[in-house]
Parts: C-alpha cells; sequence; structure tokens
C-alpha cells in the first residue's frame, strides 16, 4: 500500500547564508495492508520530516514515495489532494480549523469530501466524539475554544472519520488519559483490521508494542550534518 | 479531466515596467489557486487579466466554455467577454463598494445579475434574491435597505450572493477578506468555503494573507515582481518553501 524507495530529502536556507542541510538519504520503506509500522529514533532524526514527505507537505529530493499507486514525490497538485481526499489520512498533533465551524462539522467534514450524505456522516460523527468522551454540549461549538487535549481527540476523531486505506499517525497518543489512551488504541486496531497500511509516531513505548507490526529506526536514513555556503 | 481555464504565457506590461511576465498554469473544475506576494507583486495585473479587465500583450487564457470548447478570451469580442463576466465568472472585489450598486436596495443587487441573464419574472428574482441573502446570512428583512446601510462585513457577503446568484463556474476574488475585521473575516472564509464546496466552484483567490490561502486554497501562487516564483500544493508551500522571496514570506508572518 506504501511503498518508499531510495527517498532523499535536502532543506536550503535561502535567507540564512544558504546553508543546504541533508537530512534524509537512501530511505527505504514498505507497509502492507493492515501492518502498522512505528517510525523510531531521537528527537531529530526525521520522523516528522518523513511523514511531512509522504503527505505532500515536504517536498522530496529524490526517490519515489508510492501511496495506492500514486508517487507523492511526482505527483501534480490536484492529484495529491485526491489521494489526501481518499486514500491517506493524517492525524497531525495540531487541529487546524476554519474558525467559527461546529466540532460535529469538523468531525464530518473528510466524509462530505468524499461524498457520503449529510445525515451518514453526521452520525459517524457522534459516535466518534461520543467515543472519545467529548462531551454533546460541546458538538455544536467551534473546537478552538476547547482545552487542547480535547482538541487533539475532536482532530482524532476527524482522522478516523473517513476509512482510509492508509494512515499517517503522529504521536495519536500523546498526553491522553488512560480512558482515552485506549480508545485511540482501538480505533487503530479498527483500522487495521479493515485493511488500513498504517505509519506511526509513538513515544507511548507500551501503544507501539500493541499496535505496531514493525518498527524502523529513521536515524539511520540520516545523513551527518553537512554545511556549505552558496 | 480537461481544465476549466488554461493560462498560456500571460505577460502585461505598463509601458517598460512588468504588470506580470510569462505566466501558466491549468485551473481544474472544483479547484481553488490562491495566489499571493506582496504590494505590487502584480497579483491583483494577473488576476485583472485572467478575469477580461485588463489586456495582456501576450499570451492567451483559454476557458471552457458550456459547450465545452475552449475559447481564448483574451481575443473574444466585448459582447461575449461580457456575457461571460455575467454568467460563468464572478468577481469579488476588495471593497464591496466596488462590486455593488451602492443606491440600489440589497435585494435589487441580487436581483439586477438575474435579470442580466434573462430573469423578468419579478415574484421569482425576488425569492431567489431572499433565499441568496439568506445562505450569506443577511436576514430577509434587510432585502429593501441600500447596501450603504450595511457594515463592511454585510457588504462583502452582499457582493458574493450578488455575483454567486447566477451559478457561476469560475470565481475571482481580490483580497476579498481585506479591511475586515477578523471576527468578519473567519465568518467570510467559513462561508466561501461553504459555498464553493456546495456549488463545486473554482476560484482563484489573490491576497497577501497566507493564513487566508491556507484555509481555503487548494494550490498556491508566489509572485514578486511581476514572476511566478513558486507554486505547488498550499501546504507544501507554506511549509516547506523552497524560493529565498516563499521562505521569507513564510517566515516573517507573526505567530499568534
Amino acid at each position: 500500500m506504501i511503498e518508499i524507495k531510495n527517498l532523499s530529502k535536502t532543506f536550503t536556507l535561502h535567507n540564512q547564508g544558504g546553508v543546504i542541510i541533508p537530512v534524509m538519504q537512501g530511505a527505504e520503506l514498505t507497509v502492507a495492508p493492515g501492518k502498522c509500522v512505528a517510525l523510531t529514533g531521537a528527537s531529530g532524526a526525521g520522523k516528522s520530516t518523513l511523514m511531512r514527505m509522504i503527505y505532500g507537505n515536504y517536498l522530496s529530493a529524490g526517490g519515489s514515495i508510492l501511496v495506492g499507486g500514486v508517487d507523492v514525490v511526482t505527483a501534480e497538485p490536484r492529484e495529491i489532494m485526491a489521494l489526501r481526499r481518499e486514500v491517506l489520512g493524517y492525524v497531525s498533533q495540531f487541529l487546524r480549523v476554519v474558525p467559527r465551524v461546529p466540532t460535529l462539522d469538523v468531525v464530518a467534514d473528510p466524509l462530505l469530501a468524499v461524498g457520503v450524505d449529510s445525515d451518514t456522516a453526521r452520525d459517524r460523527a457522534r459516535d466518534l466524539l461520543a467515543r472519545l468522551n467529548i462531551p454533546e454540549r460541546l458538538w455544536s461549538l467551534s473546537p478552538t475554544s476547547f482545552s487542547g487535549g480535547e482538541q487533539q481527540r475532536v482532530n482524532i476523531a476527524r482522522g478516523f472519520a473517513h476509512t482510509y486505506p492508509a494512515m499517517l499517525l503522529d504521536e495519536p497518543t500523546a498526553s491522553l488519559d488512560a480512558v482515552n489512551r485506549e480508545t485511540v488504541l482501538s480505533l487503530i486496531e479498527e483500522a487495521k483490521a479493515g485493511g488500513a497500511a498504517i505509519i506511526g509516531i509513538f513515544h507511548d513505548e507500551a501503544a507501539r508494542d500493541r499496535v505496531c507490526d514493525r518498527e524502523i529506526d529513521v536515524s539511520v536514513y540520516t545523513p551527518n550534518v553537512t554545511k556549505g555556503a552558496a | 479531466m480537461t481544465p476549466l481555464l488554461k493560462v498560456e504565457n500571460i505577460s502585461k506590461f505598463y509601458g517598460r515596467r512588468i504588470g506580470c511576465k510569462d505566466v501558466n498554469f491549468d485551473l481544474y473544475p472544483g479547484e481553488v489557486m490562491g495566489i499571493v506576494g506582496e504590494s505590487g507583486s502584480g497579483k491583483s495585473t494577473l488576476l485583472n487579466c485572467l478575469a477580461g479587465h485588463l489586456n495582456p500583450e501576450i499570451g492567451e487564457v483559454l476557458f471552457e466554455m458550456r459547450d465545452g470548447a475552449m475559447r481564448d478570451t483574451v481575443t473574444m469580442s466585448e459582447p461575449e467577454r461580457r456575457m461571460l463576466s455575467r454568467t460563468d465568472w464572478a468577481f469579488v472585489h476588495q471593497h464591496a463598494r466596488d462590486g455593488l450598486r451602492m443606491n440600489v436596495s440589497a435585494g435589487g443587487n441580487v436581483g439586477e445579475r438575474l435579470m442580466a441573464v434573462g430573469a423578468r419574472h419579478y415574484g421569482n428574482i425576488r425569492e431567489n434574491a431572499i433565499d441568496w441573502l439568506g445562505r450569506v446570512e443577511i436576514s430577509d428583512t434587510r432585502v429593501d435597505d441600500r447596501p450603504s446601510q450595511f457594515s463592511g462585513g454585510m457588504q462583502q457577503r452582499l457582493q458574493i450572493a450578488r455575483n454567486l446568484v447566477t451559478g457561476p463556474r469560475l470565481v475571482f476574488m481580490d483580497e476579498p477578506t481585506g479591511g475586515l475585521d477578523v471576527s468578519v473575516q473567519a465568518r467570510l472564509l467559513d462561508l466561501v468555503r461553504g459555498l464553493v464546496r456546495e456549488m463545486g466552484l473554482s476560484a482563484i483567490i489573490v491576497t497577501h494573507d497566507l493564513a487566508v490561502v491556507r484555509l481555503l486554497a487548494d494550490r498556491l501562487m508566489v509572485m514578486k515582481d511581476g514572476h511566478v516564483v513558486e507554486t505547488g500544493l498550499t501546504d507544501q508551500v507554506l511549509d516547506d518553501p523552497q524560493h529565498a522571496y516563499t521562505q521569507l514570506l513564510v517566515s516573517s508572518v507573526l505567530q499568534v
């Protein structure tokens, strides 16, 4: 489902003396449907960078990232938009929404985007919000005013609303209490059982051991930082 | 899928000064593209060339007509272009008063667009106008008031209703949230986003506000001194800018 070959990435900081920072070289990773792979490595090893490259936020310097047959490295913006809408989900650590939109609509939005009718989408959203213990009286309010933990759970509900065949999870259980952590882990297990290929970053070791089938240490793909003025 | 709009080598000069130069892109149905850059970067010049308000010296703007044929809107006759701007295109100005008739009622402003495309039944026009005012959250008790009696945010919403009532396929927006309070901006962004999805609109939005494009635009084009310096998926351009100018632009935004 997800197949990464010989992937590399450099950052060029034009406004800081043209410093070129190679951050990844020769990365290889394959995730089959129904499997979950954890990215590990010290802070700064490039876990989030790799994840953002897969999602298309970061431009790759070379190599290929096939997700459901689409090469993210060379795809047109509209192909990536379609991929994100239908195939590739991403639960980031931060919720980014249009202000004023009610929580229920924020969560139902990914379903509406793939053409699910409004009633079905909202039923699914209600179900997820209830499972993640967001009090019903908050559903009609915008999540922008919620606490950090509540925003994170809304973000997770939104990320799991549509059943994506491929998912990226950035610290989905960080700072959750035991009950909600358990809910998130079962959501991940359900997604795997449904055939989703998942790549995740988990600092929570117990969670990682429970849902992940394999670990990849990203630091083996991180070249030694060399600097050169351009 | 075929593009709705194909822009090829558009260049516009003001005497020896460059307005915009060698601009190329395709816009597909349902896509929203943002154009950002500082004042004087040529973004409004480009938008006005695309919308037929300015005549570019070089290049073609091919638009897919309802029969599927691609027509160059730069070289088509003025009446044809005017018809397109009433039926298939919409233009939302930064200052609502540039896009509204200030001495005509709110209902009249919306109804006038309908009459321009042939609607004649007064009852239907009024009903349609009230429906659209509702969609942009203007109460039906204000239908007979003039826009001059409206707040800035209401005027902007009225301008959007006037533009969208005829069911256009392509919307041009020039700084649609410029000069509005942030709370009013948020409401307008929410509204525009909903309408774009609901009506399957394609849109080109010129703004200098990176937060606006992050929320509204799928794709981004960055301009400087009349040239396009970078294009790509909106969050990719904002999160991993490649060009020196874009890096400067993104790093200059104040964090709230």
